[in-house]
C-alpha cells in the first residue's frame, strides 16, 4: 500500500475548494493569462470581470467590476482592468468572462487571481 | 372554372411508379424529406422500388381501392422524386422521398416514424432498406417540444463554462449495494468530475432498489459540492417498467433536490420519453439520455435507421445529453459521420454535407441544442483528441478511465480533470492538440501525480478495430 497516495481533499480545508475551469491547474503566469485574453478577443466575445469574497464563491452572482467591456479588443486594456480589480480587492477571487452574445452564454470563464482561502 | 381531372375506379394492381414516382416534382418547404438506401429484389427496377417505398410509407396499399377516389390522393401521397447511386455499391441506390405536411400529426415524432419506417421495412419488393436521413420542416420542428433545457441553460444551471463537462459511469454496472455505489459516486465527484452516471440497465434490481440508490447518491453529491465548492450531479436513471413508475422515481429525484435524471429513450419508448422530457422542463430537471439498443437499429449499413436520424428525433423528443459515440474509444463510430450528427445535435442550422453523411439542410429554428456524450473505452491519453473532435459543448465520460486508476476514483477523476483543463488551456493558447497532445499531457503531469500514474497505467491501450458502419463514400 505504500506506493498508493491519499487524495487530500477535505471539507475542513478551504484550499480544497475549486473554482471552475483551470482551477485544477497551477495559477496562470502573466504570459498564460495574456493568451487566454487573446482567445476571448479572437472570438469576438465581450470580456467582463467579476470578483467575490472566497467564502461566497458558490453563489451565481459575483460582484461585477464595472461593466462588461463591450467591443474591447485591446488585450493590454483588459489585462489592466484585471489588475485594477485585483488591486482593489486583493483577498478576493477575480474571474475573467468572455460573453458570447450569440449563444447568450459564456464562451470562457476562468479565475485569474485566486483569493485567500477561508 | 377549370374542370378537374375526372378519375374513374379501375380495380386491380397497378405499378407503383405510375402514381408514386415523380422526378419532376417541385419540393415544398413544408415537405418532410427522407432518403432511403434501397436494395431492390431482383427484377424490380429502381424507379418501381423507390415508388413502392414512397407508397408504402405514405398513402398506398398493394391494390387500388375505391375509397382512394373519395379523397385527393395527390395532396396526401408521398413521392419518390430522385434516385442516386450509392458510392461503392453495385446493388444499392438512394431513393429520395417527399411527404406532404398533412400526412403527419403536429409535434408527433411517433407518428412520423410510424409512417416512415412502419410497414415498409418488411415490404417484399425490397431486399433491404435503410433510412439514412430525414429533413424535418420548420413547422414540424416548431410543433415538437425539444430539449427540456439545452446546452446553454445547463451551463448556467451547473455553472460550467469554457470546457467540455466531465462524467463517469459507475462500475461494475450491476451488483453493488446502494451504499457502496454511493461511495463510488462520492469519490468521483470529490476528485473533480462534474457528473457520475447510472448505467443504462441500472433500474431497480433486487441488489439495489432505486430509492436507496437515489438517497445515497444525493448524499454523495451534497458532500462533494460542499467539499469542492463546485456543482455536481449524478444521472439518476428513472427508466422503469411502467410510465407511472417512471414518474414516481422522477418525482422523488426532484423531491431530494437532485439536478439531473436519465432515461433510455429507445427501450423506454418514444411517447414515454417525450412525456418525461416535458416533465423535466416543467420541473427544472436536466435530462441525460442513453441510446441502449440503438446498434440493433443503426449498425447494419444496408438495413435499419442511420444513427443520425435517431439523433435528430431525440433532439425533437427532448433530452439535454445524448450518447453519440466517441470516435476514439471501444465503440463503433466513423469520425466524419459522428461529427455530422454531433452538429445535428448542437447547431441551429446544419447544411447538407455528403462528406459527413448529411443529405439535407436542417433548420432547427429556436430549438435548444443537446450535449453529445462521448462515453466508452476512453482514458486520459484520448483527451487531446476528444477535446479537438468534440469541442467545448460535449460531455466526456471516462468509466474505466476513472474507476480503474491505481489510487482509486478520486485520483482517477483528478487525473481526468487535470488532463482536460490542460488540453483546453493549450487549445486556447493556439496549440494543435492532436499533434502536441503527448507533450501537453506530460507537462500537466509534472504537477499532478494522479495524472502521471494514469498515463503510466493506460499508455499501451489502443482500440483499432475496423468500423462496420462506415460512410458509403468510404466503402471499399
Amino acid at each position: 500500500m505504500s506506493d498508493l497516495q491519499d487524495y487530500t481533499s477535505r471539507l475542513s480545508d478551504p484550499t480544497s475548494r475549486k473554482m471552475g475551469t483551470f482551477s485544477y491547474l497551477p495559477p496562470m503566469t502573466g504570459d498564460q493569462i495574456r493568451k487566454q485574453v487573446d482567445w476571448i478577443v479572437k472570438h469576438g466575445w465581450n470580456p467582463a470581470i467579476e470578483h467575490t469574497e472566497p467564502q461566497f464563491a458558490t453563489s451565481t452572482y459575483w460582484y461585477m467590476w464595472k461593466l462588461p467591456m463591450f467591443g474591447e479588443s485591446d488585450v493590454d486594456a483588459i489585462l489592466a482592468e484585471l489588475k485594477a480589480c485585483h488591486e482593489a480587492n486583493p483577498d478576493n477571487h477575480v474571474r475573467l468572462i468572455g460573453y458570447d452574445n450569440f449563444t447568450q452564454s459564456q464562451g470562457a470563464n476562468m479565475v485569474v487571481y485566486r483569493g485567500v482561502p477561508v | 372554372m377549370n374542370a378537374p381531372d375526372r378519375k374513374k375506379y379501375d380495380a386491380g394492381v397497378k405499378d407503383y411508379r405510375s402514381t408514386y414516382w415523380e422526378p419532376d416534382y417541385t419540393l415544398r418547404e413544408t415537405d418532410v424529406l427522407a432518403v432511403f438506401k434501397v436494395i431492390p429484389q431482383a427484377g424490380v427496377s429502381r424507379e418501381e422500388a423507390a415508388a413502392a417505398v414512397a407508397a408504402e410509407s405514405s398513402t398506398g396499399t398493394w391494390t387500388t381501392v375505391w375509397t382512394d377516389l373519395l379523397t385527393d390522393l395527390d395532396h396526401y401521397k408521398g413521392r419518390a422524386y430522385r434516385i442516386e447511386d450509392v458510392p461503392g455499391h453495385d446493388e444499392a441506390f438512394y431513393a429520395f422521398i417527399a411527404y406532404p405536411a398533412d400526412l403527419f400529426e403536429e409535434g408527433s415524432v411517433v407518428n412520423v416514424f410510424t409512417s416512415l419506417v412502419g410497414n415498409v421495412f418488411g415490404f417484399k419488393a425490397v431486399r433491404s432498406l435503410r433510412l439514412e436521413d430525414v429533413r424535418f420542416p420548420i413547422w414540424f420542428v416548431k410543433t415538437c417540444f425539444g430539449p427540456p433545457h439545452g446546452i446553454n441553460v445547463e451551463r448556467d444551471k451547473m455553472d460550467k463554462y469554457g470546457r467540455p463537462l466531465l462524467g463517469c459511469t459507475i462500475k461494475p454496472k450491476l451488483g453493488l449495494s446502494a451504499k457502496n455505489y454511493g461511495r463510488a459516486v462520492y469519490e468521483c465527484l470529490r476528485g473533480g468530475l462534474d457528473f457520475t452516471k447510472d448505467d443504462e440497465n441500472v433500474n431497480s434490481q433486487p441488489f439495489m432498489r432505486w430509492r436507496d440508490r437515489f438517497d445515497f447518491c444525493q448524499e454523495a453529491i451534497g458532500k462533494s459540492e460542499r467539499e469542492t465548492g463546485e456543482r455536481k450531479g449524478h444521472y439518476m436513471n428513472v427508466t422503469a417498467p411502467t410510465v407511472e413508475e417512471m414518474f414516481r422515481r422522477a418525482e422523488y429525484a426532484k423531491e431530494i433536490g437532485t439536478p439531473i435524471i436519465m432515461s433510455d429513450y429507445i427501450t423506454l419508448g418514444w411517447a414515454a420519453h417525450n412525456s418525461l422530457s416535458r416533465w423535466c422542463r416543467d420541473n427544472g430537471m436536466l435530462l441525460h439520455v442513453h441510446r441502449a439498443m440503438h446498434a440493433v437499429i443503426d449498425r447494419n449499413p444496408n438495413h435499419g435507421i442511420n444513427f443520425r436520424v435517431l439523433a435528430k428525433l431525440l433532439r425533437l423528443l427532448g433530452g439535454d445529453h445524448l450518447h453519440s459515440g466517441t470516435v476514439v474509444g471501444k465503440l463503433e463510430g466513423d469520425r466524419a459521420a459522428t461529427l455530422g450528427w454531433i452538429d445535428l445535435l448542437r447547431d441551429r442550422f446544419v447544411a447538407e454535407d455528403r462528406s459527413r453523411g448529411i443529405f439535407f439542410d436542417q433548420d432547427w429554428g429556436s430549438m435548444p441544442g443537446v450535449f453529445p456524450v462521448a462515453s466508452g473505452g476512453i482514458h486520459v491519453w484520448h483527451m487531446p483528441a476528444l477535446v479537438a473532435i468534440f469541442g467545448d459543448d460535449s460531455v466526456l465520460q471516462f468509466g474505466g478511465g476513472t474507476l480503474g486508476h491505481p489510487w482509486g476514483n478520486a485520483a482517477g477523476a483528478a487525473a481526468n480533470r487535470v488532463a482536460l483543463e490542460a488540453c483546453v488551456q493549450a487549445r486556447n493558447e493556439g496549440r494543435p492538440l492532436e499533434r502536441e497532445g503527448k507533450d501537453i499531457l506530460l507537462r500537466a503531469a509534472e504537477h499532478s501525480p494522479e495524472l502521471k500514474i494514469a498515463m503510466e497505467t493506460w499508455k499501451e491501450i489502443r482500440f483499432e478495430f475496423d468500423t462496420v458502419d462506415k460512410l458509403d463514400l468510404q466503402h471499399r
